[in-house]
């Protein structure tokens, strides 16, 4: 018996998403807060709090796109076209909000409120409808045969709004922390004030998306609830709750770190959640990922590159976050 | 109908959305390669214009590949919204060279590009001259991962077709499959073209305004070099290239030409000018030279090609399109040749960075080399309809099942951004051209690294910031 490739290739992908996630997900949510602080030096300072990091963290998107065609050409053919509005609305604010992010720093200061509203609307589409999109996926998507057979708005339901709402709140709270962590001073305690009631508004997404998906799925009420499942998987949902606790208690405390690290775990603890509730699909409600996967030579090829230049990757990216360890103020560079 | 509207646009939002990118991509291969060629003369030679040359176009080079990254984006996740079929169909094969050409990217940010922009004052010469040039040698293998991926589809091998999907059997076969080796030089050839003629244009649009120094001399001298060397490869190449198309793509051919039928005992004719016209199977306004076809495409007096009308209406890709743009990539090929000639007598003469017509001339040309590259492209992919996988699917079974209405919002979306943002872009490079390179080292690289704010994971960083910035807010060491 030789290696479960499909399986490998679905660990390297989602290992890819969630990266994504988290990464982006705190440099979009400044996008998010940047309509809070009108202020021209605020805003300075909260940009440049990611520029060092931030293009880097799209990578995992392209990456992820590309390993999902190699590896599970079904599921990136199925789910990209049946998600098609969403994709591409994200796609375009990313596309705003990145070249906005460049922009503004080159642009006269005649120009750069264009490309600060750039930045703010090409974050907000981005987030919502990647919320939306993850919504949409997770409802399920109508196959027939090894084809999209749903309508062009199939996409468009109340979870799925939802869902683009509760990531809005997910990467604001990043965001949010993330500042808290890199500034100083009163925009820290901006920050703090925001945080505080976003935290609520975090754990009522949890709530009401943990609920929500055991009622509208079968499935992913018995996969939760079924014994002894139950108990493999309940530290998931008491996790949450204490990661939301502490991180209340934190930020009514001097803590600069302990809000971003443990906004992290509470991301990571609902990614895993979604995890549980779908393996081992990658299409839901019904196709896993060996009946999506390519053929064996497609996904071996692909793997001896994706080996070689992970690692690369992930050692660029530590060493970058390491080198801009620290605090950003205003007197720290202009970018 | 319905349906017929929605393919075309499909392919309208495709092509629209890979001919804005694959601008970007063309002119970083030919620039990383240039920037290699100033680095080993500044080695070489120790004459530090070659050092100015260096600084000036690799802030160039940076905004360039920011702008390459942004709109390729877009293409990682097209395959699936727009060619769902297709990429279920053929993504054992196109998703893995895909996946390499991704890889070699991020292998590239992550490593020798940063020490390329930003490494100037932290490693040795031959360090940093090693770094430019894998750079640019990775540039060029990223170029080989996608045109492996586009020759499969055109002339696909190394396959075979288990349970209505395509398996690789042999990944040699299906990346050197029979046309990839001329169009990886075609294009290859092309990007260096379509660098040069961007670079002689900056020079002699600096010439024309009196700013004359021996860095701006020294660019557009290589560049007519350049060109006067490598137009006329580019013909050659074109040719076997040509008739490489013809032996596995013959509609295309005899589309380009506009070449309907065979009359017993008459050679093949080269239509210089007419209207081929799709549905009266027949060229209008046709200007002929009798033999020319067969001569260009046999290499022999008589020799016969297959004609449109030997294929079935529905197999036929439309002539009246690839005919012109066939010709205009074709005409801008010889003006290419034209002016690397004009440019070496010019030089003879001692006049090349004095004569006015010839230096207006360099400036027309400067996007020449780019609209060449679209032209030739835009032949190349409708001459090989209506098939997605040549011979093997057909593009109207590889579309995804979108509205019409759908496609049009998105399309509308993609113009109106695309115009928006790669117009600031565009606005933003050609001020930076318009800058010109700065003297002794009065250019030199601003600092950066990982974990710096100016860093290689964001190529545009690497270029100036707006020149209001007052200087105390200016990057510092």
């Amino acid at each position: 018996m030789g290696i479960d490739l499909p399986l490998v290739w679905a660990v390297i992908i989602l290992f890819g998403i969630m990266m994504y996630v988290i990464m982006d997900g705190f440099d979009l949510g400044i996008g998010l807060l940047y309509p809070f602080f009108s202020d021209k030096s605020d805003r300075d300072v909260m940009m440049n709090t990611v520029a060092p990091v931030w293009d880097g963290n799209e990578t995992w998107l392209v990456f992820g796109g590309a390993g999902l065609l190699a590896a599970f050409p079904m599921a990136y053919s199925v789910v990209l076209s049946a998600l098609y509005l969403p994709l591409i609305f994200m796609l375009l604010g990313l596309i705003f909000r990145g070249v906005a992010f460049e922009f503004r720093f080159k642009a006269s200061e005649k120009r750069r409120h264009f490309w600060d509203k750039a930045f703010i609307g090409g974050s907000m589409a981005a987030t919502f409808f990647q919320g939306v999109a993850l919504g949409a996926f997770l409802q399920g998507i109508k196959i027939t045969g090894r084809v999209y057979s749903g309508g062009a708005l199939d996409w468009l339901t109340p979870f799925s709004l939802f869902t683009g709402i509760g990531l809005l709140a997910a990467y604001a709270m990043l965001g949010c922390t993330w500042l808290i962590l890199k500034t100083d001073g009163p925009l820290q305690e901006r920050m703090k004030a925001i945080a505080r009631p976003l935290t609520w508004v975090l754990l009522a997404v949890i709530v009401v998306i943990s609920v929500w998906t055991p009622l509208a799925s079968p499935e992913i009420a018995q996969r939760w609830f079924s014994w002894p499942n139950l108990l493999w998987f309940s530290p998931v949902p008491l996790l949450v709750l204490v990661a939301a606790w502490q991180l209340r208690k934190s930020l009514l405390g001097p803590s600069h770190n302990a809000p971003f690290v443990l906004t992290l775990c509470i991301v990571f603890l609902g990614y895993s959640g979604l995890g549980i509730s779908l393996w081992p699909n990658i299409v839901p409600p019904g196709i896993s990922i060996w009946a999506a996967a390519g053929p064996p030579q497609s996904l071996g090829f692909a793997l001896v590159g994706a080996l070689l230049v992970i690692p690369l990757i992930l050692m660029y990216t530590a060493w970058g976050y390491y080198v801009f360890r620290g605090k950003v103020d205003a007197t720290h560079g202009y970018h | 109908m319905w349906d017929l509207d929605a393919l075309l646009l499909a392919r309208i939002q495709f092509g629209f959305t890979i001919s804005f990118h694959i601008i970007f991509p063309a002119i970083t291969i030919g620039l990383a390669s240039y920037l290699a060629v100033l680095e080993a003369c500044l080695l070489r030679t120790g004459n530090e214009v070659f050092r100015d040359l260096y600084h000036f176009w690799s802030k160039v080079f940076a905004v360039n590949f920011g702008m390459g990254v942004v709109s390729g984006l877009v293409m990682a996740y097209e395959f699936g919204t727009n060619w769902s079929l297709f990429s279920d169909f053929a993504g054992g094969v196109t998703g893995p060279l895909l996946a390499y050409e991704v890889l070699t990217a991020f292998f590239l940010e992550a490593g020798f590009l940063g020490v390329m922009l930003f490494g100037w004052q932290r490693v040795g010469p031959g360090l940093h001259f090693i770094s430019t040039v894998m750079v640019a040698l990775g540039t060029l293998v990223s170029m080989t991962w996608i045109l492996a991926s586009n020759s499969w589809m055109q002339t696909p091998a190394g396959y075979a077709i288990i349970d209505g999907r395509v398996v690789p059997t042999d990944w040699f076969a299906v990346i050197f499959n029979p046309s990839f080796p001329y169009r990886l030089a075609h294009m290859g050839v092309a990007a260096f073209l379509a660098t040069a003629l961007l670079v002689g244009a900056s020079g002699a649009w600096h010439l024309l305004r009196g700013n004359d120094n021996p860095a701006i001399r020294t660019m557009t001298s290589m560049a007519m070099w350049m060109l006067l060397l490598v137009a006329p490869l580019q013909a050659v190449i074109g040719d076997f290239h040509g008739i490489n198309t013809l032996k596995h793509q013959p509609a295309k051919i005899a589309a380009i030409e506009g070449h309907w039928e065979n009359r017993p005992g008459e050679a093949v004719p080269l239509v210089l000018f007419g209207w081929p016209d799709m549905a009266a199977e027949k060229n209008h306004f046709a200007l002929e030279i009798p033999h020319l076809g067969s001569l260009i495409l046999t290499h022999t007096w008589d020799g016969k090609i297959p004609a449109l009308k030997d294929f079935k209406r529905e197999d036929r890709p439309n002539a009246t399109i690839v005919f012109w743009t066939f010709r205009v990539m074709v005409g801008l090929g010889m003006l290419m040749i034209l002016l690397g000639i004009l440019a070496l007598w010019a030089r003879l003469r001692g006049k090349l960075y004095q004569s006015r017509p010839l230096l207006r001339f360099m400036v027309c040309m400067g996007p020449a080399g780019i609209i060449a590259i679209l032209a030739g492209w835009f032949t190349t992919e409708i001459g090989r309809q209506p098939w997605i996988v040549y011979g093997v699917m057909r593009t109207a079974d590889g579309v995804s099942s979108h509205g019409a209405v759908q496609l049009g919002i998105t399309l509308a979306l993609f113009v109106v951004v695309y115009f928006v943002v790669f117009g600031a872009g565009a606005v933003y490079l050609l001020r930076l051209i318009a800058k010109g390179p700065e003297l002794q080292g009065g250019d030199s690289p601003v600092p950066g690294g990982p974990g710096q704010p100016r860093q290689a994971m964001r190529p545009l960083s690497a270029a100036p910031d707006s020149e209001k910035t007052p200087p105390e807010l200016a990057p510092g060491g």
